[in-house]
């Protein structure tokens, strides 16, 4: 393999296809916790293209933080900060039924953000499916954290409130949030590339 | 391509060498009839490097099992077609290993042939043949299946269209950012030149990087010829988190 002081190329992206259930929805991985956890929220949603119709082969990835606001993973040296037992949050949920994703997890808390900023409680979400070379990424923030989203680098950033709005989950009944995600056209969600 | 976003970070996306943009795949590639209605218009937001996305799911939580790297012994008898060792290393950007990471395979059989409701292709399913796989990286970022070289088969997008045969892969790496879902390929196949997926990759070297080779070191004898195929994740380094300059 090829080096350089610019490091490897990357191994470029290519699309998961029409089948990717059998590679990747082997079993659900789309509940974080117990249903019957105290603290359980759902998020339910419909992937649309782009002339509105459900996508049924798709797939949906989710990775947040704890309830305390910390990630479960090395880079996230904050030990004072508690992590959930058996809560790790990373989630898979596949779109086969009329386009339909679920989860069931806990809210995350905030994560500090660039500069000394705070960021808002919100979900990273990595969508596939046929037709997509390379996965969207996207966030779900939380319609009842209005003071947190307000201070939120990520949605200030973002100067037109109807694009911003599409990263916000209704709260429905309960504790049941609504997040559906629109590939392309009128509505689009708003997706976002990663800085280097 | 235009984004929104502060100045600065407009101004940062500009100095990206335009090669970069060629050596992975549009959003919208016309060729590939199901981009053009998944595809987004919007430009894309410029998002910031921060804690989400510098960690990620690494912990292989979901262990697999002892026979999920041999998509050869997951029935009672042996598979049809060509038996074939495909292993290689994931690496990160600066040679490093990528350690314990959830690496998952699907395929067709070997008559090309997926075992899915939705493939209609009357090539037939094969009883001892489900097609999917998974293991985890040991700790020189080394990975081993053991399964059936899959075949080409047709589909609707253009007249006459074949996929070339190829293994779909999976991979974690250690943070949400090096996520990466691909396809492997065979060296040689001559469906590679009419097949928009492929050509997606529009850098000529980047798509060489999606093509395995023949690997006579790993062949086994009179039973499975050995195909290489080393991934290159995103991630550079790998030090404790420290605040982007602003």
């Amino acid at each position: 393999m090829m080096g350089s002081k610019e490091g490897l190329r990357l191994t470029p992206s290519q699309t998961v296809g029409p089948y990717l259930s059998l590679g990747l929805l082997r079993e659900d991985w789309s509940k974080l916790v117990s249903p019957d956890h105290p603290q359980a929220i759902r998020i339910e949603g419909t992937l649309y293209d782009g002339a509105g119709e459900p996508v049924t082969d798709g797939l949906v990835e989710i990775w947040q933080a704890a309830p305390s606001g910390r990630y479960d993973h090395p880079a996230d040296g904050r030990e004072e900060l508690p992590l959930e037992e058996g809560f790790h949050g990373f989630g898979r949920s596949g779109t086969e039924e009329e386009g339909r994703f679920s989860f069931v997890t806990l809210k995350p808390g905030p994560v500090p953000g660039p500069g000394g900023t705070t960021q808002a409680p919100h979900v990273m979400v990595a969508v596939f499916a046929r037709g997509l070379l390379k996965h969207l990424i996207t966030r779900i923030y939380f319609e009842d954290e209005e003071e947190a989203n307000g201070q939120d680098p990520v949605l200030r950033s973002i100067g037109n409130e109807r694009v911003r709005s599409t990263l916000i989950a209704r709260k429905e009944a309960g504790s049941l949030y609504r997040f559906d995600i629109r590939l392309q056209g009128e509505g689009q969600t708003a997706f976002f590339k990663l800085s280097a | 391509m235009q984004q929104h976003g502060p100045a600065q970070e407009q101004q940062r996306e500009i100095l990206v060498p335009q090669e970069d943009e060629l050596e992975q795949p549009p959003y919208l590639y016309p060729d590939y009839v199901g981009t053009r209605l998944r595809a987004p218009k919007e430009p894309l937001i410029i998002l910031p490097k921060t804690l989400s996305d510098i960690t990620g799911p690494v912990y292989g939580h979901h262990k697999p099992g002892e026979l999920d790297n041999d998509l050869t012994r997951q029935h009672e008898g042996e598979p049809q077609g060509q038996k074939i060792i495909v292993h290689g290393r994931v690496l990160d950007g600066d040679g490093r290993p990528v350690r314990n990471t959830l690496v998952e395979i699907w395929q067709a059989n070997a008559a090309g042939r997926y075992r899915h409701k939705v493939d209609q292709h009357p090539a037939p399913i094969d009883p001892n043949f489900s097609g999917a796989g998974r293991t985890l990286t040991d700790d020189d970022g080394y990975y081993r299946f053991v399964t059936i070289k899959p075949g080409a088969y047709p589909w609707q997008n253009h007249y006459n269209a074949w996929r070339p045969a190829h293994i779909h892969f999976s991979l974690f790496g250690r943070a949400f950012r090096s996520r990466l879902v691909t396809q492997m390929y065979f060296p040689g196949d001559p469906l590679f030149f009419q097949d928009p997926i492929f050509n997606s990759v529009r850098d000529e070297k980047a798509r060489e990087r999606m093509i395995s080779s023949f690997d006579l070191e790993a062949t086994i004898p009179e039973e499975a010829l050995g195909f290489r195929f080393d991934i290159v994740l995103e991630g550079r380094d790998a030090t404790p988190f420290e605040r982007p300059h602003a």
